[in-house]
């Protein structure tokens, strides 16, 4: 059958399984724009900037774990994705990328919207073609998946040239089968590495699993649970690896890392066999490398060898695919409890409940934390995704909203892309159109890539924004008030009026600056059928504790202070129905009326936690 | 730290050297040298990387540019009896006092003059980089006016091949499709 390439692109898309794709038109891909209209069954998105494409690409993949596509056109169109791109590298998602290119007969002129996309994205893409033939596109096509979707996923680039998708060739789906004699993608690790590992588990006192996305990505959150039971190994979680393990499971002991909880960082510090699964030790959970677990043996199961021994030198490394590791090394494990250590980590836990932002009274005050939290609480019977950003709402999304199941928590955690949470979460939608999907976001991310509202407008499909308004890039500002003595050099930062925005864009707005009106406003959010965006005006110089300064020792915490002056007001028994009192703080300005400066100076610190004794016991 | 000599086959294909030599810059590998070059097998390319390395860095090199979807084959030579061999190209001022000192040097290295004029002379030496690197030293006092050398080639020695590239077919169809193959294992 003798097609066009731009056919064949679509064609080839049909055979894989592609429902919908993101993407927005240009010169170099018109030719694919045109045969589009032939290929009805594909649902094509047009975002408002090509960025917008990718992470909905991602955030399609994240959710459903299916392949996400993005077509772009050449040139700006395609550098437009290179964040995108490399976000979904950073965090081995399957997308693959479909960029339009000039003529071939005019690659290397400097012709009009001519980049060299494969050389760009050559150190951020797991693979990337350049097809200068129609005959070529589909090997290439069938290949961007294949590449994709396997191994370790990631992000796969194919850059077709104009004329390779105006001229026909023969489409030939069986011959166009991958050829890829140095691609492999599945590893196994030998039955000696699993008698060692099983002995080191069986000998440990003191064990724990470190437990990553990769549980996430290999299906594994049972046979893991399986193992944790068996040898009664508590677990923690990296960020990407929330929801892998349901927090509701008593084997769960939370985030691990620089923002994670105090009591885990203790237990890993004092753990004598880490058992990482499906994590690369990554700089933000392990701190100071030097004095990283130090009493602890290793054992490393990831499917990609490049990751071994990079940051952590392990005792024992099983390369492979999880499920295939966690069968094998199931029946050589003795059954055990270690009630001793479950003690000690119970005790690093008691020390830490009384620090907890959730034992503080309503003060007038609206705490980002709490917002999350009380979020959570509303919601929890509904099947919802929660898309984050990057910054303090990302970690505190992390900490207060407990994830119950795989896929629920879509974040950018190897890049911190800001822009992200946003069109992720359309991509999120579309691929899961049943589920509830939330945006958790900084006012400053938002701002990034808010025109996409005009994409969930045009789609029709809704999505609820919760902007965590603090007019602060707060994470950053967090780091000038601890390392640079508080001068707060252009993190202070307006933004528009969010409600007219939405109302702008068509869709619903809300604000919300008490915490007594959360609990209406969320009601108010879901019942409405259109995407809403609420802006959520959060105490300005909130902090996200614990922290672990970068580079530290992970034990060595910043916590949250346990005795600051605070204002006590109300009670925080019901928290359905808090007392309302506006209240003046120390530094004079009513906390609880929505703030008119918007370029605040560095003022003292806020209230912290104060902890009265036997306060509700909460998380931190 | 000390030099790893690995050998990788590549698919000849176009931006394969480029996507070895970003792996090396990407990834901070510090690269001695770098040869390569067509092998016995139509489409399959042979890279000699010579790199400053741990031994466990080495290994890392090794995984990384196995995850090159283009490349076919690594075997590290470093702890392996191997051959190693390089060419460089000299040319030194001589005058007639020193020509003849010059042609013995070039003897003793059993290296061979191919370009001669009245005021230089152009001699080619193969050997190892060591070799090489004392050639250059011994001859640099009658003034070197340019010198190029290759890189490192290597091999392994005995009567196999250390190693072979596998054959640039498809692959078998359960290779293809990890995700849906059973759980059939290699231990």
């Amino acid at each position: 059958m003798k097609l066009t390439g731009a056919e064949i692109i679509w064609e080839c898309l049909q055979k894989e399984g592609v429902d919908v794709v993101f993407g927005y038109p240009g010169g170099a891909i018109l030719p694919t724009y045109d045969a589009m209209t032939k290929y009805p069954q594909i649902h094509h998105v047009l975002v408002r900037h090509e960025q917008g494409a990718t992470h909905m690409a991602d955030g399609y993949a994240r959710a459903s774990g299916r392949v996400g596509v993005a077509i772009a056109t050449s040139g700006p169109g395609a550098t437009n994705m290179v964040t995108g791109i490399a976000t979904a590298m950073m965090d081995s998602s399957p997308i693959v990328c479909i960029t339009g290119q000039v003529g071939s007969k005019a690659i290397g002129t400097d012709a009009f919207q001519e980049t060299d996309v494969t050389g760009v994205t050559l150190p951020i893409t797991k693979h990337n073609y350049l097809v200068t033939k129609p005959g070529d596109i589909a090997r290439a096509i069938r290949e961007a998946f294949y590449i994709a979707k396997s191994g370790r996923p990631g992000p796969v680039l194919v850059d077709i040239t104009k004329d390779a998708q105006q001229l026909t060739a023969e489409f030939d789906w069986e011959a166009a089968a991958p050829r890829l004699p140095g691609y492999r993608p599945s590893h196994h690790a030998p039955a000696s590495e699993f008698a060692r590992a099983a002995e080191l588990i069986n000998f440990a006192q003191r064990p724990l699993i470190l437990a990553g996305q990769g549980i996430i990505k290999s299906g594994t959150t049972d046979a893991v649970l399986q193992l944790a039971k068996t040898a009664g190994i508590p677990i923690t979680t990296t960020l990407l690896g929330i929801g892998a393990i349901p927090a509701s499971s008593e084997f769960n002991l939370g985030m691990m890392g620089m923002h994670g909880e105090a009591w885990v960082n203790q237990a890993i510090q004092q753990a004598d066999l880490l058992i990482a699964l499906g994590m690369r030790f990554d700089d933000r959970v392990t701190g100071n490398l030097k004095t990283y677990a130090l009493n602890a043996k290793k054992i490393h199961v990831d499917i990609d060898p490049t990751e071994i021994n990079k940051n952590v030198p392990v005792d024992v490394a099983l390369i492979g695919d999880l499920r295939e590791v966690l069968t094998v090394i199931q029946p050589l494990v003795r059954k055990a409890a270690h009630a001793g250590w479950w003690k000690t980590i119970q005790g690093f836990r008691g020390d830490s409940a009384v620090r907890d932002i959730q034992s503080l009274p309503d003060s007038g005050h609206l705490y980002a934390a709490h917002v999350i939290n009380d979020i959570w609480r509303l919601t929890q019977k509904r099947d919802t995704i929660v898309v984050t950003d990057v910054g303090q709402h990302q970690m505190w999304e992390a900490q207060y909203f407990r994830h119950d199941k795989p896929r629920s928590l879509i974040t950018s955690g190897g890049l911190g892309t800001m822009g992200f949470a946003l069109p992720a979460a359309i991509g999120a939608k579309f691929a899961c159109p049943d589920k509830d999907v939330w945006v958790i976001v900084g006012d400053g991310g938002f701002q990034m890539t808010s025109c996409e509202l005009a994409t969930a407008e045009q789609e029709g499909i809704k999505v609820n924004v919760a902007i965590i308004n603090n007019a602060f890039l707060g994470m950053v500002r967090q780091w000038q008030e601890f390392f640079y003595d508080k001068r707060y050099a252009a993190t202070p930062m307006t933004g528009p009026d969010f409600v007219k925005l939405a109302e702008a864009y068509r869709l619903t707005g809300l604000r919300c600056n008490q915490r007594a009106g959360v609990k209406a406003t969320v009601e108010k959010t879901l019942a409405d059928k259109k995407t809403v965006v609420i802006d959520f005006v959060v105490e300005k110089e909130d902090t996200v504790f614990p922290m672990v300064p970068a580079g530290a020792d992970l034990d060595k915490m910043i916590r949250r202070p346990k005795q600051d002056v605070m204002l006590e007001s109300g009670s925080d028994k019901d928290w359905e129905m808090p007392a309302v009192t506006v209240a003046v703080a120390r530094n004079g300005h009513t906390k609880a009326s929505p703030r008119k400066t918007q370029t605040a100076k560095a003022s003292p610190k806020p209230n912290r936690a104060v902890a009265p004794k036997g306060a509700k016991a909460g998380r931190r | 730290m000390a030099k790893h000599t690995l050998i990788a086959y590549v698919e000849d294909v176009p931006g394969v050297l480029n996507r070895v030599a970003s792996l090396f810059r990407r990834r901070n590998f510090n690269i001695e040298s770098l040869t390569v070059g067509r092998t016995e097998q139509p489409g399959v390319s042979r890279l000699t990387v010579v790199v400053d390395a741990t031994e466990a860095g080495a290994r890392i090199v090794e995984a990384n540019l196995y995850k090159l979807v283009n490349v076919l084959r690594v075997d590290d030579l470093t702890h392996k009896p191997s051959l190693y061999r390089e060419l460089g190209l000299v040319k030194v001022r001589v005058t007639a006092r020193t020509r003849s000192e010059v042609l013995q040097l070039t003897d003793v290295f059993r290296a061979r003059v191919v370009d001669v004029d009245e005021a230089t002379l152009v001699i080619e030496v193969t050997g190892t980089p060591e070799k090489i690197g004392k050639f250059e030293m011994v001859l640099r006092p009658y003034g070197i006016v340019e010198i190029v050398r290759t890189g490192a080639v290597a091999m392994a020695r005995g009567h196999e091949p250390l190693s072979a590239a596998p054959p640039l077919v498809p692959t078998a169809k359960e290779e293809q499709h990890p995700d849906a193959a059973s759980l059939s294992m290699s231990v």
